[in-house]
C-alpha cells in the first residue's frame, strides 16, 4: 500500500527544529529552574522519534550516521570524568564549584562545573532512548 | 473575583479530564481512545496554565510547551499505528 504522508513530512521539517531549540533551552535552564540534562535529552530524543515517525529507519540512519550506543558510552565517560576530576583538587567525588565570568557581548555569566556533568547525562539519555526505540521499532 | 473564576475553571477542567478518562477505559473502538487521550493532554495543558495563574508563578510555563509537544507526538504515533499497524518502518516504498 503506497502511502502519502506529505502533510506530516512537511510539518516535521519545521517542528523538528522548534523541538530541538526547545530542548537546548530546557537543558541550559536546568541549573536554577525546572529542566536539566535528563529532560533535555528526552526532548531531543522525542524530536528524533518524530523524524523516525515521518520518515523511515533507513532515511534517518542516512541523515544521522551515528551509532547511539557509542553516544551513550561517551556520555558516561564524560559524567564519570567530571566526577573524578574533583580528585585533582583534593575534593570528594562529584564535588562542584561555580564562578562568575564576564564575556565580551553577553555580560556577566555564571559558569558551573555541574554543566559538564549534565552534558554527560544528556548524551546518555539520548543514546539509551534511541537505542531502545530503534531496537524495538525494527520489524523483521 | 478572579480567584473564584480560576478555581471554578480548574474544577471544570478536572471534571473534563475524568470524562475523558471514562472514554479511554470504556471507548468501544480504538480511535475513540486515541482522541480521548489527546483530549486529556490538551486539558492537562490548560490545567497547568490555570494552576500557574493561581500560584502566580512562571515556573510551570515550560510544562505547557512540553506537554504540547509530547501529546502531539503521541497522537501522531497512535494514528500511524492504527492506519498501518507499524509505528517505525524499516524501508518506505
Amino acid at each position: 500500500m503506497k502511502s502519502n504522508d506529505i502533510i506530516l513530512q512537511t510539518m516535521t521539517n519545521v517542528v523538528l527544529f522548534i523541538v530541538l531549540i526547545f530542548s537546548i533551552f530546557i537543558f541550559f535552564n536546568g541549573h536554577h529552574e525546572p529542566g536539566g540534562g535528563f529532560i533535555g535529552g528526552l526532548m531531543t530524543s522525542s524530536a528524533l522519534v518524530l523524524l523516525l515517525l515521518a520518515y523511515d529507519l533507513e532515511t534517518v540512519q542516512r541523515i544521522l550516521p551515528i551509532d547511539f550506543k557509542i553516544v551513550a558510552a561517551i556520555g558516561l565517560l564524560i559524567a564519570i570524568g567530571t566526577g573524578m576530576g574533583s580528585f585533582l583538587f583534593g575534593e570528594p567525588f562529584l564535588s562542584q564549584t561555580y564562578d562568575y565570568y564576564t564575556f565580551f557581548v553577553l555580560g556577566e555569566l555564571e559558569l558551573a562545573t555541574a554543566l559538564l556533568f549534565d552534558i554527560g547525562v544528556y548524551l546518555v539519555v539520548i543514546g539509551v532512548t534511541l537505542t531502545i526505540i530503534q531496537t524495538i521499532g525494527e520489524d523483521k | 473575583m478572579i480567584n473564584i473564576l480560576l478555581n471554578t475553571s480548574a474544577v471544570i477542567i478536572s471534571i473534563s479530564i475524568f470524562v475523558g478518562l471514562y472514554r479511554v477505559v470504556k471507548g468501544p473502538s480504538m480511535p475513540d481512545r486515541v482522541i480521548a487521550l489527546d483530549m486529556i493532554g490538551i486539558n492537562l495543558i490548560s490545567l497547568v496554565a490555570v494552576v500557574s495563574l493561581i500560584l502566580e508563578t512562571t515556573a510551570f510555563l515550560e510544562v505547557v510547551l512540553l506537554l504540547g509537544i509530547l501529546a502531539f507526538i503521541g497522537t501522531v504515533a497512535f494514528a500511524k499505528f492504527i492506519e498501518k499497524g507499524v509505528v517505525i518502518e524499516r524501508k518506505r516504498d
